[in-house]
């Protein structure tokens, strides 16, 4: 994948000594197993070659269909799977291959908000024992410091001091995901990974939760990694939005250029799915047809082109690159190859 | 961040013990055999640990004058071949039934809960396969055998007695715990746990056993059942108590040469013995089906 990344990495934003995040061909492949000696007959290949970098204060949206390896992205970035392949360097520490102890101090550094909150708790922890525990864990505070601490922090995501000694299940979906952003923010990480944070949750009140995590970036200064399949909920948060198909990125920019004037012709399926507007004639036209083909046998070539709407006969034998589609902006498709030359289906 | 919206601590403690009392209600409303078995042994145990209070005689003293004397109202129970009372002897008998069942379960279900915990939790590994075929090692072994061998090369005593029973259960519980742990791990708050930095035994202590504890209380009640009869046939044996301390499988084993002359001394001992194991057997159905979540409405 070298080969895919290395004209990317030169096209789109210059390496910055301030990234908090830096993702370099991230590779992770499920295998499948069968038989009694564990024979693997076929690799699911979950994340195939992610790159991307997220700056401090910084906001990257991730989005795709699921199945196209967003929260595999999380869950690597967090250390909670181990790659088969890739870097991922977080505020200057090189994480993969790293000692249990030395992580467990970056630990505290990122956090993860779930998609369900209700099953991201506890069930027999009250909500000061769930805000309380990576501070435990993580020996920053124990006893009363602990539960003050979980006391602050329910303030904090619009919750209230009274709210310690319930448990999850007497909250709404919306308070309860308040509890669990409170939670990531116990040991004062400087990244959030929001893994669908939202996508559970009613419209009115996932508006809430966007509001709360923007204000809670503004004044804590944090940089978020949100995955999410809706559009229009990642191009509110996002201040860059990367485009995720089979366990690739296909098109990477700034949020409102990229849904405003997308490049590669899955985006343009997503953007249009979203767009709402116009008979639903003219829609079909620029829609993806059918299912996204399984990972653990991705398509040849490029792995959109079973169900592009422009694919022709190169997009089936050849892997189009990562390139750039503009200031800060990289797209992989063929039809975007000459320079000048925007691809028009 | 005012401190003043912050209750303190310890009302938590108070919800917790009511929320068991309201557990305890609700048991004893849709599991009404269950409640039954669960007085009897709170009888039981109760029996057991005022054995000396309740007891009119001592249990060892012989009464040369009143051998095998039937029961009547000085002698409840009736007398056995050596004019000892047999209530007395009963009460402390369950004395000794508690003791090593208590001892061996737990000292086996703590070692089997540790060892399914773990095994678990690293299911598929080479952690769960070592572990596992210990295991299957000591279940291969036949418990009688095992405590046969433990008597001959130890002497019949209660400690050892105690020991080899809890190697017998440690499988039992292993078996249970690790079914569910393997089912407890994929829950999306171990995931969260190992996000938020804790360590494999914050992890397995604070969010593993706290969830299977239900299902490792239905193994302990039956396990208690198994242990008893055990401890009662061993000493049926004479390889268990060993005499003088009074053990209803000894009091079996000497009152079944006299079934047909004096019944009483195998009437009170065996029926209590199977009272008690019948009520840790129906404990242990109830609290299958109170724990059932498709029984919860």
């Amino acid at each position: 994948m070298s080969s895919v990344a290395a004209p990317a990495r030169a096209a789109g934003r210059q390496p910055a000594e301030d990234d908090l995040l830096c993702v370099r061909d991230l590779v992770k492949h499920f295998p499948v197993t069968r038989g009694l000696l564990g024979r693997t007959v076929a690799n699911v290949r979950a994340v195939d070659g992610v790159s991307f970098r997220i700056g401090r204060g910084e906001t990257l949206g991730l989005v795709g269909e699921s199945g196209s390896g967003k929260s595999t992205v999380a869950r690597l970035v967090l250390r909670l799977l181990r790659e088969t392949r890739g870097e991922i360097v977080f505020a200057g520490h090189e994480l993969t291959g790293m000692r249990a102890g030395e992580l467990k101090r970056l630990r505290r550094r990122m956090q993860i908000v779930f998609q369900d909150p209700f099953s991201a708790f506890d069930p027999r922890m009250s909500i000061a024992d769930v805000i309380g525990e990576p501070l435990r864990a993580h020996r920053l505070a124990d006893g009363r410091s602990a539960r003050r601490r979980a006391g602050e922090l329910l303030e904090l995501v619009g919750l209230t001091g009274t709210d310690l000694d319930k448990y999850p299940h007497q909250f709404s979906g919306g308070q309860a995901q308040r509890i669990g952003i409170a939670r990531a923010l116990a040991t004062s990480p400087e990244l959030l990974v929001c893994d669908e944070a939202v996508s559970a949750l009613d419209v009115s009140v996932q508006a809430q939760v966007l509001n709360l995590l923007r204000r809670l970036q503004r004044e804590l200064g944090l940089s978020y990694l949100f995955i999410a399949h809706d559009l229009n909920v990642v191009r509110y948060i996002s201040d860059r939005v990367g485009v995720m198909y089979l366990g690739q990125i296909v098109e990477e920019g700034p949020a409102d250029e990229l849904l405003a004037d997308p490049r590669h012709p899955y985006t343009r399926s997503l953007a249009a799915a979203i767009a709402g507007a116009g008979p639903p004639g003219s829609r079909r036209r620029v829609l993806a047809r059918g299912e996204a083909p399984s990972p653990s046998d991705p398509p040849a070539g490029c792995r959109f082109h079973t169900r592009c709407p422009a694919a022709f006969g190169r997009c089936r034998e050849e892997a189009p690159a990562l390139r750039a589609v503009g200031p800060d902006r990289t797209a992989s498709c063929h039809l975007l190859e000459r320079p000048g030359q925007e691809a028009r289906t | 961040m005012s401190e003043l919206g912050i209750p303190p601590a310890g009302n938590a403690a108070g919800r917790r013990l009511r929320g068991t009392w309201r557990g305890l209600r609700r048991f004893v409303r849709t599991q009404p055999l269950g409640a039954i078995a669960l007085l009897l042994i709170t009888t039981f145990v109760f029996a057991a640990l005022f054995a000396p209070v309740l007891a009119p005689y001592d249990p060892i003293e012989q009464n040369r004058e009143h051998l095998q004397g039937a029961p009547d109202g000085r002698f409840w129970m009736g007398t056995d071949d050596l004019g000892r009372d047999i209530l007395s002897r009963v009460l402390y008998g369950a004395r000794t039934s508690l003791l090593v069942s208590v001892a061996t379960v737990a000292a086996g279900g703590a070692l089997g809960t540790v060892i399914g915990i773990v095994s678990g939790y690293f299911g598929g590994s080479w952690i769960d396969t070592a572990l596992q075929r210990v295991m299957d090692t000591i279940m291969a072994i036949p418990g009688l055998v095992l405590l046969l061998f433990v008597a001959a090369l130890l002497g019949p005593s209660v400690l050892n007695t105690i020991i080899a029973l809890s190697l017998l259960v440690v499988p039992s519980f292993n078996r249970v715990a690790r079914g569910e742990m393997l089912r407890v791990r994929e829950e999306l708050y171990i995931e969260a746990a190992r996000a938020n930095g804790c360590g494999l035994w914050r992890i397995l202590g604070r969010h593993g056993l706290p969830n299977l504890l239900a299902p490792m209380l239905v193994v302990l009640s039956l396990v208690f059942a198994i242990v008893m009869i055990a401890e009662s046939a061993l000493s049926f044996l004479g390889i268990g108590t060993p005499p003088p301390i009074p053990s209803w499988g000894r009091m079996l084993s000497e009152g079944s040469r006299y079934l047909e002359i004096a019944p009483w001394m195998v009437v009170f001992p065996g029926g209590v013995l199977t009272i008690a194991v019948l009520a840790f057997n129906l404990l242990g159905d109830a609290l299958r089906d109170f724990f059932d979540p498709k029984q919860l409405r």
